[in-house]
């Protein structure tokens, strides 16, 4: 018999259609393997009562011929997404042992589609970090390693107990959110397909707040079909997100195996950037190549504001964060350290509560929207993400279909190896990704090739806003002549 | 511009973070480094730009004016560090 958990999701939907296998028997073997890789720190609770629960019910519905789409499939959900009665902690030592009494819209629609929850999976404290390593659970580990060492790498962030969990065969997919490249960035670093809706296509509600104008959720998975799968189950418009977008929910699996021929591809000048390592430019080269084969025309674009989207983001994410952050109080929820007055109480709660880095994140933004500084910050962020998003606009409105790029500037990195001295070192993992939040639009990593090391490389396709669609289509013709990256088991 | 030990300690104020007296200098050069990295963006031409305010477009939706949600206060309250079991408790406020 082979591994159920290397089956892929359409794979493994396709053995429960026909009862070749039964949920309880997915969910056992991925309870197993969940357990055997501790080691990962990819599931920071596990839940395998449950998880046989919902099997269960799911075989009781399969047997009725009841099957819903994602019926029986076992997936993992990042620590962000309040899951209800099942602790939720966005990975920080402020909410404690918070257990919600309500679930989020997405990990809702998941179960309405009968997918089983393995546990919750790790990530970057309130998803501030790139490589996983801000986790008040510690640091999760790649389930790749160099060739020939055995240096632990991170899988990247924030998003990375997803990643890992997904490459590791932990799961069959996996929850994750996206605010400057959470999803993209360690979906490239672990060789799995990770995508960032349109702003607005999932529900924000239940998700813990990072930073609301770029935050979007969107699933992790082995192939990209895969990820159409879940994408199709977490999208839709939802009343209780203002800013949910009422808009049709495509059958985006269909898009695969479409022709791309004739589709206009650019290619953006400015992200060749100066110390770019020469294998991504090799990747990317060859990315365009094989669009160009499957009948793609490849038009080199100018995306003129790109570098200043960075250095806009490190305002306008702090500063909205610094705002969503503000309810940790030690009064409704989470942990509370005691104080001489009320104001005391908050001060040491919240420098107790929150990790190095949030409280870097939300002094800048509390700074940067501070009387007197507004205008030349702020302000200043938001009238140049209107420049990048014009950017964009002018380059579909030429007729661009998508537009590809590296999803990260080089491979993964060992755990500890950056950003101690300067945090800016980790912000610019997020070069390429980031300018898709600040403009709300859609984008998916693929795998596309090993690094000399043998490290996965990830591409990155930009869709036109809600034309995810597409990106499904060319991530498809880059995956077929890719293929697919496994890393070899270790743990 | 740059920040220094007096406007850390105004910051951390301002955000209701406790900041150790021995901790504001390596704040302070972690906040500058930022603030050094977000600098490049005055040389941005904005003439005439409008500031983002939505990233999509869309008209907000409304909904009847008509009470939807309510009444689960042991809910609210489940989280709570501390409640007498109807309100959330906190240090006195007033003397």
């Amino acid at each position: 018999m082979t591994d159920l958990t290397s089956l892929t999701l359409a794979g493994a939907r396709e053995r429960l259609r026909k009862k070749d296998i039964t949920a309880l028997e997915l969910a056992d073997a991925h309870i197993a393997a969940v357990e055997g890789a501790r080691a990962l720190n990819a599931y920071v609770l596990e839940t395998p009562d449950q998880a046989r629960e919902m099997a269960k019910a799911s075989d009781a519905k399969l047997a009725a011929g009841e099957g819903r789409p994602l019926e029986g499939i076992p997936l993992g959900i990042k620590d962000l997404f309040a899951t209800k009665g099942v602790r939720t902690t966005a990975c920080s030592k402020i909410l404690g042992d918070f257990v919600p009494t309500y679930e989020s819209t997405i990990t809702a629609q998941l179960w309405r589609d009968g997918a089983v929850m393995l546990g919750k999976l790790n990530n970057d404290e309130f998803a501030m970090g790139s490589s996983n390593e801000t986790s008040h659970f510690g640091p999760v580990s790649s389930p790749w390693r160099r060739k020939g060492a055995n240096t632990p790498l991170v899988p990247g962030g924030s998003s990375g107990g997803s990643a890992s969990a997904v490459a590791a065969h932990l799961c069959l997919g996996a929850t994750a959110t996206d605010t400057g490249g959470s999803i993209r960035q360690p979906a490239a670093f672990t060789g799995t397909v990770g995508i960032k809706p349109t702003y607005g296509r999932c529900s924000r509600w239940g998700v813990v707040a990072f930073a609301s104008s770029l935050d979007q959720a969107g699933p992790i998975a082995r192939d990209v079909r895969d990820a159409a799968i879940l994408m199709r189950a977490m999208s839709g418009y939802d009343p209780k997100d203002s800013t949910s977008a009422d808009v049709p929910v495509p059958d985006f699996e269909a898009a695969l195996g479409q022709s791309v021929k004739g589709m206009k591809i650019g290619i953006p000048k400015e992200y060749r950037l100066d110390g770019i390592a020469p294998e991504i430019d090799t990747l990317w080269q060859q990315g365009a190549a094989w669009l160009k084969a499957a009948g793609a025309e490849l038009v080199e674009v100018s995306l003129p504001h790109t570098k200043y989207a960075l250095p806009a983001y490190y305002i306008v994410a702090p500063a909205e964060a610094s705002s969503n952050l503000a309810r940790y109080d030690g009064v409704r929820y989470g942990l509370r350290i005691p104080g001489g007055d009320v104001s005391d109480m908050y001060q040491r709660t919240r420098a107790d509560g929150f990790g190095a880095e949030v409280r870097r994140r939300v002094m800048i933004g509390t700074y940067v929207l501070s009387a007197g500084y507004y205008d030349a910050y702020y302000l200043q962020a938001q009238k140049v993400r209107t420049l990048i998003k014009r950017d964009f606009e002018r380059c579909f409105a030429q007729g661009i279909n998508a537009i590809l790029t590296p999803a990260t500037p080089s491979a993964a990195f060992g755990i500890g190896e950056k950003g101690g001295a300067d945090p800016i070192e980790m912000y610019l993992n997020d070069v390429f990704t980031v300018t898709v939040n600040m403009a709300g639009l859609p984008g998916i990593a693929v795998p596309a090739g090993l690094s000399a090391e043998g490290l996965p490389l990830g591409l990155q396709l930009i869709g036109r806003p809600f034309d995810e669609e597409t990106l499904f289509s060319l991530g498809a013709v880059i995956e077929d002549a890719a293929g697919h990256f496994t890393p070899e088991k270790w743990w | 511009m740059s920040v220094d030990a007096a406007t850390v300690r105004r910051i951390a104020h301002l955000a209701r973070i406790a900041v150790a007296e021995d901790e504001v200098e390596h704040l302070q050069g972690e906040l500058n480094a930022i603030l050094a990295f977000v600098e490049q963006l005055g040389e941005v031409d904005v003439t005439g730009v409008e500031p983002m305010t939505s990233v999509t477009p869309m008209a907000m939706k409304q909904r009847d004016d008509v009470v939807s949600d309510g009444g689960i206060r042991d809910d609210v309250l489940r989280n709570a560090p501390a409640t007498d079991g109807q309100f959330f408790l906190v240090p006195k406020v007033v003397e």
